[in-house]
């Protein structure tokens, strides 16, 4: 067990884990930021996707020893049921979730996304979130919903 | 979407707010200071050591409600009105992602006549709601709400009566509105249910036959409100099973065969102790798991235990998997259909058509690995399980645990959609197992393989089909064989399903739990003479379950492609020859607004236009009836094929619906729409691959699913038939997806795929030679 210093939605944490901990573990299980979840452990589905210094990475992959003074952000440093995002509003106002498992990952990957790509094409949305896997079929809503956070018609 | 409201104009689509249930912030924080003010008083387990910024970093207590009455026969089992006026519904029911939680609370608050904000739902506690039988088999608004709606209307009914007495007017001149009984000739005196409930709480028999609300006087039923859980999800702020925490808990991981069924013959975990936070390990027959402090520390420790595994039954050959299927012994042959006489009229019939077709070993692939939270104290024991049956779980627990059912008590919470009996069950029993040995509270989530590769399994299927067809091409005989598995069954439970954690302790399971298979066997159309026969396989090679539409989806795969077949060979448009062959006003509906949305433009035999083209497009259609009774579908896939590589891109998917009375048009949308982007995966990619000893698929790279730059656009059209039955929307649609993609296959390149999935090597292999 070691002790860590991390920053978290824009706040410094201190932790105690293990080296080799994944980041995910810390997040949901020491800091209750439950966002992230478990899919894989291995990379594939992003459902455990976070932000490293504004990049959308698999905290599932990221030993939290390694992490250094990267800033990390999650779900819930995008904003909350009192006051959303914008890119969390237009899920809301898009009904794009069905079971919601995969939907952290794809908010987190669409925020990437419209980051580096204001007004994304449907077909830029579809490959950005290619990388992460949706299992109830809610793929169409939520290409609706970044669109929407776009600023952009909704066309999907 | 768009939604055609048969007899009262466009329905309402305004979204309003909603209501947001489960574990609230106030209970967490209740749940904090109680675990502080515990934390220093328990056993030493490292949990944490964070207090740093003030983060909230503590597990949420819970909060469990005090068990009630649960009978199904009485309306305080269903509904409580607060002394605030508020409205408690208590449903067995669950919300599997699909958005029932909002539906059931809308057919509530109209049936009370109270705001729907004002409802709250609790969902699948066994201690607090009436067992309505699992959520599944299109049933949770037809069954399910329609039980919360008599209770309702009972409860409404006896509201009215005690305002009459008090207000010494009749019943027949009160009305209700928004939670209040009102004199109908003077508005202005009213009672308020909170004041007509006070120090009298509800506690009568449901009337079955309480008067049910009109359809014209609906308020909240046929509104597209919101989901109430959406808000929580999208800011993770809602509580699922994986993020739910008790005091104290502890984590484990189950350790098991790559060989399902394998003999545990030696353990060593000398190594796992060495791991951080080890805490023990707990061995029961063949059932091994670790216990650690953190969630890491007990997966270290489950890969660091050194297990030696004995042999298990061989499995069968996959590349003949299906003459094997066939081969099976048989517990029983059913006919399921039988009109007229189609074996004579096929004996001597001129044109006959047969073909086989078969449907491929398929998995859940839930996307959150199962997980569940058990606690065993004082001889009871709670589980908080994201079981779609968690009623019927009691039975399956106890004789697992050695505690008797009415020392269980199991909560539900939302997990990740499970389509069917996933892994939640199985996660569940490994939960209680463990709990029940250590005495602490503990919490088990599966890994990834346990998920892809040992949870239960759609079982295969293979089936034959044969028809004639008369000169001026009229399907005259229809014969149907198909070879389903058996669905063992007890009074309506899956008593002897083969939990994993049942047999690697020494308990006998048998079973299969794999759902209503012979359903939509039967053909649709009005055919002259038809005979439908299934042969039930008495025992599967893998654990086999549910998987979205058991039964129907396969089924509907052979009967609509079969139908298109015999279109071909009749020379006939396979839109107007499905026509023709259907009575059914309201099937025809769906099937013409299907083929007008997608722009459908009749033509006989393979499109023209795709011929010689190097990417072949094509169009396909398929139609049913749910079970041949409920809710009708019917879908146009748009495809293109790539005649080098054999790949199909599914481009476009128009779907036409209709199941009855809408309850929320837009939560049915999106149960259309997923049905529609799932199967298309299904149908394309996805099956379970296996050597003889073991499962290959194991993750998302040997399970691959659809992904966003292969999901299809898809457009809805929604019949709405106000003052019908309102019939589930959860399976229907996905029964007619395989059909319509080899159908639009076919159309494209003259390539028939009877084989489920549609590999481009199959793809390849079923071009014709000229082509």
């Amino acid at each position: 067990m070691a002790r860590y210093d991390i920053e978290v939605n824009g706040r410094r944490q201190r932790v105690d884990a293990e080296s080799d901990s994944p980041l995910l573990y810390v997040l949901r299980d020491q800091l209750a930021l439950q966002g992230p979840k478990f899919g894989c452990g291995l990379g594939q589905c992003g459902a455990c996707t976070v932000h490293v210094d504004g990049r959308a990475m698999r905290s599932c992959q990221i030993p939290v020893s390694t992490l250094g003074a990267r800033q990390v952000t999650t779900l819930e440093g995008l904003g909350n049921t009192a006051r959303p995002s914008t890119l969390q509003q237009a899920f809301i106002d898009e009904q794009a979730v069905q079971c919601g498992y995969c939907i952290n990952g794809m908010m987190m990957q669409a925020a990437d996304l419209l980051e580096r790509t204001p007004k994304p094409t449907v077909a830029q949305i579809r490959e950005a979130l290619a990388v992460n896997l949706c299992r109830c079929g809610t793929h169409k809503r939520i290409v609706r919903a970044v669109q929407r956070a776009s600023g952009q018609p909704v066309t999907a | 979407m768009t939604i055609m409201n048969q007899d009262n104009g466009p329905a309402d689509a305004s979204p309003v707010g909603g209501t947001i249930t489960g574990p609230d912030r106030a209970s967490v924080d209740r749940g904090r200071r109680a675990f502080l003010a515990r934390g220093a008083a328990t056993t030493g387990v490292l949990i944490v050591g964070f207090q740093f910024s003030g983060c909230a970093s503590v597990p949420a207590a819970p909060s469990l409600a005090p068990p009630k009455a649960v009978a199904k026969d009485l309306v305080e089992s269903f509904v409580a009105i607060g002394a605030d006026g508020n409205v408690t519904v208590h449903v067995g029911k669950v919300d599997l992602g699909t958005g029932t939680r909002t539906a059931l609370a809308q057919m509530a608050a109209d049936e009370l006549d109270v705001a729907f904000e004002r409802v709250t739902m609790v969902m699948g506690d066994t201690a607090t709601t009436p067992d309505q039988w699992l959520t599944g088999a299109n049933l949770t608004i037809s069954q399910g709400g329609s039980e919360l709606r008599r209770a309702c209307a009972t409860a409404r009914q006896a509201l009215v009566e005690r305002a009459s007495g008090r207000l010494g007017v009749p019943a027949g001149e009160l009305g209700t509105a928004d939670g209040a009984v009102f004199v109908r000739s003077e508005p202005s005196r009213r009672l308020a249910y909170a004041a007509l409930v006070a120090g009298q709480p509800l506690e009568l028999k449901v009337d079955p036959k309480a008067p049910l609300k009109k359809s014209a006087d609906y308020r909240v039923v046929g509104r597209s409100i919101r989901r109430v859980d959406i808000p929580a999800k999208v800011t993770g702020e809602f509580v699922y099973m994986h993020d739910f925490r008790l005091p104290g808990m502890l984590h484990a991981r189950v350790l098991r065969p790559d060989a399902i069924g394998a003999p545990l013959l030696a353990v060593d975990d000398s190594q796992a102790r060495q791991v951080a936070g080890f805490v023990t390990t707990v061995r029961k027959g063949n059932f091994l798991a670790v216990v650690a402090s953190t969630e890491w520390g007990a997966i270290k420790a489950m890969r660091a235990l050194s297990a030696q595994w004995g042999p298990a039954a061989a499995l069968p050959d996959q590349a003949t998997v299906f003459d094997h299927w066939r081969s099976r012994p048989l517990a029983k042959q059913e006919v399921t259909q039988t009109v007229g006489d189609a074996e004579s009229v096929l004996a001597g019939a001129s044109r006959r058509v047969k073909a086989r077709y078969d449907f491929a070993v398929q998995t859940h692939a839930s996307l959150g690995p199962s997980c569940a939270v058990a606690d065993y104290q004082d001889g009871r024991l709670t589980v908080w399980s994201a079981s779609q049956a968690t009623h019927s779980l009691l039975d399956e627990l106890a004789p697992i645990v050695g505690v008797p059912k009415d020392r269980i008590r199991i909560v539900y919470l939302d997990g990740a959609g499970c389509y069917g009996r996933n892994g939640h069950e199985d996660a569940s029993a490994d939960a209680a197992l463990i709990a029940t040995a250590i005495g602490r509270p503990v919490r088990v989530q599966w890994m990834r393989e346990d998920e892809t590769a040992r949870s239960p399994k759609s079982p295969p299927r293979s089936m034959d089909l044969e028809a004639a067809l008369d000169e001026q091409g009229n399907v005259i005989a229809w014969r149907g064989d198909f070879w389903i598995a058996l669905n063992h069954i007890v009074a309506f439970k899956p008593l002897d399903f083969p939990l994993l954690a049942a047999g690697e302790t020494g308990l006998p399971r048998p079973g299969n739990w794999v759902g209503f298979l012979f359903q939509n066997s039967g053909i649709g159309y009005a055919l002259p003479n038809v005979k439908v026969n299934t042969r039930h396989v008495e025992q599967a090679f893998f654990r086999s379950a549910h998987l979205r539409s058991p039964g129907r989806i396969e089924n509907s795969f052979a009967n609509e492609s079969f139908i298109d077949e015999l279109a071909f060979a009749a020379r006939a448009d396979p839109a107007e020859f499905r026509l023709r062959h259907l009575k059914d006003p309201r099937g025809i509906a769906v099937l013409r607004k299907a083929i007008e949305r997608a722009g459908w433009t009749p033509r006989v035999g393979i499109n023209p236009a795709a011929r010689d083209q190097a990417s072949a497009r094509g169009r396909g259609v398929a139609y049913l009836r749910y079970n041949n009774a409920t809710t009708y579908v019917a879908a146009v896939a748009e495809v293109v094929v790539d005649r080098r590589s054999g790949e199909i891109r599914v481009e476009r998917v128009c779907v036409a619906h209709d199941c009855g009375q809408l309850i929320n048009p837009d939560g049915t949308a999106n149960q259309v729409e997923g049905g529609v982007i799932q199967t298309v995966g299904r149908t394309l990619i996805e099956q379970v691959r296996w050597d003889r000893t073991r499962v290959l698929s194991t993750d998302w790279s040997s399970y691959p699913i659809l992904r966003h730059d292969q999901a299809p656009k898809v457009e809805v059209d929604l019949i709405d038939r106000p003052g019908e039955p309102s019939w589930g929307a959860g399976e229907p649609t996905a029964c007619a997806i395989p059909a319509a993609i080899a159908n639009a296959v076919f159309d494209a390149t003259g390539a028939r795929l009877r084989e489920i999935p549609f590999t481009p090597e199959r793809v390849l292999a079923a071009m014709p030679k000229s082509a």
